[in-house]
């Protein structure tokens, strides 16, 4: 059993749905409310990790963050370190994978709400934040909590784009996924079998725990 | 200080609209007109909910919105109290909790205070701790008028707010609203577009149409003496016709419809020989016993052929056939009887001509 791929996994999950909560709020408002131009175009650009293959995806995150590319060189010399293969790379890239697993959720969530609810709170003298948090989330957290659990669950069991984009480096982006796939490489059926039943275990406990929130939440609210 | 709402609109999109209106405190003002006719975006404009054209919009003194000097107050600076079609309440707070969330700005315990206070005021004690849900329509209705109000606004602003319940209820709360007026200090706008609701609860109505207002006055006035056949046809006229007037005499004036001639009341702002529409009441319309009553000076008699008989209620509606057009009158049921009125049967009716209003044409209008 690999610990630290576990950990590091724990990890990159939690720290992806904590930077992707305040994107997706964001992203799942705008795209719910406001008329933006060009919206179904944006819309397929959000969706477009649940299509493309992984190693597609991984492909041309690596070229955008190596370092032959200007984001890639501009990260060297702001922190003197490469982006490709660092935990800080795997991070980017976790976060691109997973936006249409947050935004898309929280943006049904919002798109739920009626537009008279928000405004009988202007009307009532809430400032823009007041809303947000008195009326918005609290009517959207359904939504907003199911996205955060996709994105971990996803995060958790990605293979694919951590491998082109981070390889394999213990302790610091090798996952439990790619752990596992190193077992079975090595013929270390055991530690891969049981590797892959924590991470069913931890996956279905976060899927379960996120539904049964869901259906209580939805108990004590009339809408979505 | 000018005192209540002063209003001047002018807008080409999204939604064409030219509107001019003042509301008085205490004054309830009816925006009535057809769906589509810009009396929600008036109101809408008024709370800062729309986005504004040309104009200004002034309450109690206080500038809201001026296209001239660019000033344009958010919603949450205007102290309005709105109820919306919906009601829109949170459906996640309680009826308490929808009506305190109008008072963020006073400390916890006095908001709820405050709102409890409300809820009694709009008879709902016992059902603070209800979710909306849990409310029938009459009762969400009354949470949403405790919520506009608990922020003491400076105007009330009503959008359509009886439409969403059953009929029982409506009248119900036509009487709350009725009583609250009476203590409220504010103007109250209502939007509606039901005519007989306006002519109950409104001081003065405002007609709209395409954007326009069209005529400003109290319901009486208006059902009166409409400004227009747009607007005689908006309070359901039926008698509404096509006629020229011939002339002024000293007592009347001379009116030529389908080849009769309808002595009226005195109408000096029409000029002889103009095309005028007009317009009689169905009690302006009545049967001419059969034992030759004399007429009124102002009474015409004129010759008709019932076309159609519908009965509603007591009442009889009954058509009439003259030349190309139809009267209607409406007649008692006992009356029709003791008339033994039929379908095809020829009659004689008097037109009542000092409740005959004489309107500009259609075509001269802008």
């Amino acid at each position: 059993m690999d610990w630290t791929a576990l950990l590091l996994s724990l990890e990159l999950s939690l720290w992806t749905m904590l930077i992707l909560l305040p994107i997706g709020i964001w992203s799942g408002r705008r795209l719910a409310w406001t008329p933006v131009r060009g919206k179904s175009l944006l819309e397929a650009l959000v969706a477009l990790p649940l299509v493309l293959p992984p190693t597609v995806l991984g492909f041309y995150l690596l070229v955008a963050m190596g370092a032959g590319s200007p984001f890639g060189r501009a990260w060297e010399s702001l922190f003197g370190q490469q982006l490709t293969f660092s935990f800080a790379g795997l991070l980017i890239a976790s976060v691109i994978f997973n936006l249409p697993f947050a935004i898309q959720p929280m943006q049904r969530a919002f798109e739920a709400i009626a537009p008279e609810v928000r405004e009988a709170g202007r009307c009532c003298g809430m400032s823009p934040w007041q809303i947000l948090l008195r009326i918005e989330l609290p009517l959207a957290w359904p939504g907003i909590l199911s996205a955060l659990v996709l994105t971990f669950a996803h995060t958790l069991g990605e293979f694919g784009v951590v491998l082109m984009v981070g390889g394999s480096i213990p302790g610091e982006t090798r996952t439990i996924a790619v752990s596992i796939y190193d077992r079975v490489q090595a013929f270390d059926n055991q530690s891969a079998g049981l590797m892959s039943a924590v991470l069913l275990g931890i996956s279905l406990a976060a899927i379960s725990l996120s539904y049964l929130a869901t259906a209580r939440l939805q108990k004590s609210q009339p809408h979505a | 200080m000018p005192d209540g709402l002063h209003l001047t609109l002018q807008q080409q999109t999204p939604i064409p609209l030219e509107a001019r209106l003042h509301c008085a405190p205490g004054e309830v003002l009816a925006l009535v007109g057809p769906s589509g006719s810009g009396k929600t975006t008036l109101l809408r404009s008024i709370a800062g909910l729309h986005p504004h054209g040309q104009g200004r919009i002034e309450c109690h003194g206080v500038v809201w919105y001026d296209s001239a000097s660019r000033l344009c107050l958010p919603t949450q600076q205007r102290r309005v109290g709105m109820v919306f079609q919906q009601f829109a309440l949170f459906p996640h707070l309680s009826a308490l909790d929808n009506v305190a969330a109008a008072m963020l700005d006073l400390p916890a315990g006095e908001r709820r205070q405050h709102a409890q206070r409300w809820l009694a005021r709009m008879h709902l004690q016992g059902l603070e701790n209800r979710l909306p849900r849990q409310l029938s329509g009459g009762q969400q209705q009354r949470v949403a008028v405790a919520r506009a109000l608990a922020r003491e606004p400076q105007i009330l602003l009503l959008d359509e707010p009886f439409s969403a319940v059953d009929r029982a209820t409506r009248e119900a709360l036509y009487y709350e609203l009725a009583e609250l007026r009476e203590e409220l200090r504010m103007p109250v706008i209502l939007v509606t577009h039901d005519l007989d609701e306006a002519t109950l609860l409104a001081d003065r109505m405002c007609m709209l149409d395409h954007g326009r207002i069209l005529q400003t006055a109290t319901p009486d006035e208006l059902l009166r003496a409409p400004a227009s056949a747009a607007v005689a046809r908006m309070l359901g006229m039926r008698n509404l016709f096509a006629g020229t007037l011939l002339g002024h005499e000293s007592n009347c004036s001379v009116l030529r419809w389908q080849g009769q001639t309808l002595r009226i009341a005195r109408q000096l702002h029409m000029a002889p020989g103009e095309d005028v529409m007009w317009a009689v009441p169905g009690t302006g319309v009545m049967l001419l016993s059969s034992h030759g009553t004399s007429l009124q000076p102002l009474e015409n008699q004129v010759s008709v052929q019932v076309t159609r008989i519908l009965a509603l209620g007591e009442q009889l509606r009954v058509m009439l056939q003259c030349g190309s057009d139809t009267l209607t009158m409406s007649v008692p049921r006992h009356v029709a009887q003791r008339h033994a009125l039929s379908e095809g049967q020829p009659l004689q009716v008097r037109l009542r001509g000092e409740l005959i209003h004489v309107m500009p044409a259609a075509h001269t209008q802008g």
